[in-house]
């Protein structure tokens, strides 16, 4: 990756206009993280979710969205596995990685998603005028006076969480998990999801605090989880974090890469057009070429003649 | 030069069959775009949250960005570079960018959820976004190509009108500051649409995803920009009934040897260096659709146009440059649409009957467009032949 981006630097930059030499220390003019310092996180241990769904129901009423067509206590839906829609900001799906018990039966095991709240968001990178922003308090929001519906932050999610409103011809909005930022903004207030579940299965806290919670819990009960906390790395890290008994894999969970998404394309963008130096770079050689090219030709060269080679 | 009159209008009947199919295909688009406005665009578009992007973005805006590169790249070659011989393509190039740009406008204003907000980016930057880059530029090359054709609007009315004398005076001393700045805006904007998918490395497949998406875009649209330009001057001096310009065009092709060569050669160099070549025979849709866009888009129009007697001969000349096009809009069809794998998908996306007509509806427009104006304005000079 490393070798062929800084191939991709030198190329580039011969292409666009040949001023190779302001590109020598590109590698290290990589962007950097504009993760808030300090922001919340959640942890959910999947070990104790039962797939009650009390957190969807508190999420519908807390969000003020629309009944669902099938009642909250119905546990049929968890048939299929379901994503966040428009209406729903948060889904718990079931699994069955494999685990027995006494009797042969599968036993289930339950996973609640909703949007990461990513600390390099790549939505808020693509947004094209930042109705995504990433707030100091770890929530990605989302400002609909501002959003145009161009659906880049759905293209950009690696999580795949964005949804939108395709049945409206006018005022789409974007719509996803909110991490109840009016709630958390107020001292002490939670996410209604963390509020309210039964089994205390989410911890909501600052996020260094529910991380350090989650490797001490897995340091202290390695026979109960894997050693990995789901989130913690993941494109950067999320405000979001798992922790579970089984491979994650197993679980509906995607296997990312570490680094953040939006540095490769914002490194690229920022090297290229940092004090417009490539446009303009550009914009110099051509117009010299042009004031040599049309001086050569006024002073009697017949560039013409060059294509006679072609129409033997 | 002396082959070539001074550009003029056609003098032809307007109303041909052609004209008549063309505005039918317009007709059958309407229906849907209105539907689009009242009921959404779920209504008429097979688009999800699985897959926001499809056949509006991949085709109406990357192809027709691509599309339109005849527009810079020849602006470059005869205005900036000095080689006046090809002026005679110039102006209808030029006349394609601009109807191409337009309607990457107008396709976007009907495939952006909010329509009403497409000014919005122009007020609230986001420099961070590969996408506000690309929306900048169009939005100012839609405007620097749109000053650069005042000219021979301006020349249609010689004399006529005061007002348009004299702003087209100074429009001509300004002219060679637009015409580079075309260029320069074009090139920024051609590589910053292969830029889009560099966000999402782990939905588009490894045989499109490549750190240099950029330079590729950047690559493909310079070595397509003549191609273009055969295949439109072909089409419109066929059917104007016109002398075909093989002695533009032939030379033209020459140009692009060296030009798709090198993209070619990055885009195979690429493959090696990340050593996705083991995706070519693993027998999926992607790995078809990869050897279509390298085999009939690059390599078998490259071999073909090292032939002289391609490059002469207008049927021949035609396919090869028609297969070079075809290969780069392939290749943005397979960047937005068939390469776009998105994680927890039920199935692939496939265009809705509405989204096609749309997209043909369009296409038709600018067709029309492009014939009325070859009409009324001074565009094409070739001359008329002799029956």
């Amino acid at each position: 990756m490393n070798i062929s981006r800084r191939f991709f630097m030198k190329t580039s930059a011969v292409a666009v206009g040949g001023a190779v030499s302001a590109k020598a220390g590109t590698a290290k003019a990589e962007s950097r993280s504009r993760a808030p310092a300090d922001p919340f996180g959640c942890l959910v241990d999947l070990t104790q979710c039962v797939g009650c769904r009390k957190c969807e129901q508190a999420c519908n009423e807390v969000n003020h969205l629309p009944e669902p067509k099938v009642a909250f206590d119905d546990s049929r839906v968890l048939d299929c596995k379901r994503r966040p829609d428009q209406n729903a900001f948060t889904v718990v799906n079931r699994y069955y990685p494999g685990k027995k018990d006494e009797q042969n039966r599968l036993i289930p095991a339950y996973a609640k998603i909703q949007c990461m709240h990513c600390q390099d968001p790549a939505c808020v990178s693509a947004c094209i005028v930042g109705a995504l922003t990433k707030q100091e308090n770890g929530a990605v929001i989302y400002d609909k006076s501002k959003c145009i519906g161009c659906r880049y932050c759905m293209v950009a999610c690696p999580f795949g969480i964005p949804a939108y409103e395709y049945d409206q011809p006018f005022t789409p909005e974007v719509r996803k998990c909110t991490y109840c930022f009016e709630r958390i903004s107020k001292e002490g207030g939670k996410p209604g999801c963390a509020s309210v579940c039964p089994v205390e299965a989410i911890t909501f806290g600052k996020r260094d605090t529910v991380l350090a919670l989650a490797k001490d819990k897995i340091k202290k009960d390695p026979g109960r989880y894997i050693n990995k906390v789901y989130g913690e790395e993941e494109v950067g890290g999320a405000s979001w974090m798992y922790i579970s008994e089984h491979p994650f894999e197993k679980l509906g969970f995607l296997t990312l890469p570490k680094k953040p998404l939006p540095t490769l394309p914002e490194t690229i963008q920022h090297t290229m057009f940092k004090f417009l130096w490539a446009p303009i770079t550009l914009f110099a050689a051509l117009a010299g070429g042009m004031w040599v090219f049309n001086r050569r030709q006024m002073t009697g060269e017949d560039i013409s003649e060059e294509r006679g080679a072609d129409n033997e | 030069m002396s082959n070539h009159a001074q550009p003029r209008p056609i003098n032809s009947p307007f109303w041909t069959p052609g004209v008549f199919v063309m505005l039918a295909f317009m007709a059958a688009a309407a229906p849907f775009i209105l539907a689009r406005y009242i009921k959404g665009l779920g209504f008429v578009t097979n688009l999800t949250d699985i897959y926001p992007w499809g056949l509006w973005i991949g085709v109406d805006v990357a192809s027709g960005v691509a599309l339109a590169a005849g527009g810079f790249t020849t602006a470059a070659l005869a205005h900036i570079f000095g080689r006046h011989h090809y002026e005679a393509v110039t102006r209808p190039a030029l006349l394609t960018a601009m109807l191409g740009y337009t309607f990457v406008a107008v396709g976007l204003f009907v495939d952006i959820g909010r329509s009403w907000a497409i000014w919005k980016p122009a007020i609230f930057w986001q420099p961070n976004s590969v996408l506000f880059e690309v929306a900048m530029c169009v939005m100012i090359y839609l405007t620097v190509l749109y000053i650069e054709f005042f000219p021979i609007v301006a020349e249609r009315f010689r004399g006529r009108f005061p007002m348009v004398d004299s702003l087209d005076k100074i429009i001509n001393k300004l002219m060679w500051v637009f015409i580079i700045l075309g260029v320069v805006l074009s090139c920024m904007h051609q590589s910053g649409l292969g830029s889009l998918m560099l966000i999402a490395p782990t939905k588009l497949h490894p045989l499109w995803y490549t750190p240099i998406l950029p330079l590729l875009f950047l690559t493909s649209a310079i070595s397509l920009g003549y191609p273009m330009v055969v295949v439109e001057t072909i089409i419109a001096t066929s059917s104007l009934k016109l002398d075909r310009e093989m002695d533009v065009l032939g030379p033209l092709t020459r140009i692009t040897l060296l030009l798709l060569g090198i993209y070619g050669g990055l885009k195979i160099g690429d493959m090696l260096v990340r050593g996705t070549y083991v995706y070519l025979w693993d027998g999926s849709a992607q790995s078809f659709a990869f050897m279509t866009e390298m085999l009939l888009g690059v390599i078998i129009p490259w071999c073909m146009l090292w032939i002289p007697k391609v490059r002469k001969t207008p049927g021949l000349l035609f396919t090869a440059a028609a297969m070079v096009v075809g290969g780069v809009v392939l290749n943005r069809i397979n960047v937005f649409i068939v390469g776009y794998q998105p994680p927890f998908a039920q199935h692939s996306y496939y265009p809705a009957i509405g989204e096609i007509l749309v997209t043909v509806g369009l296409v038709a427009t600018i067709m029309f467009l492009y014939r009325l104006a070859v009409t009324f304005l001074p565009v094409l000079s070739a001359r008329r032949k002799e029956a």
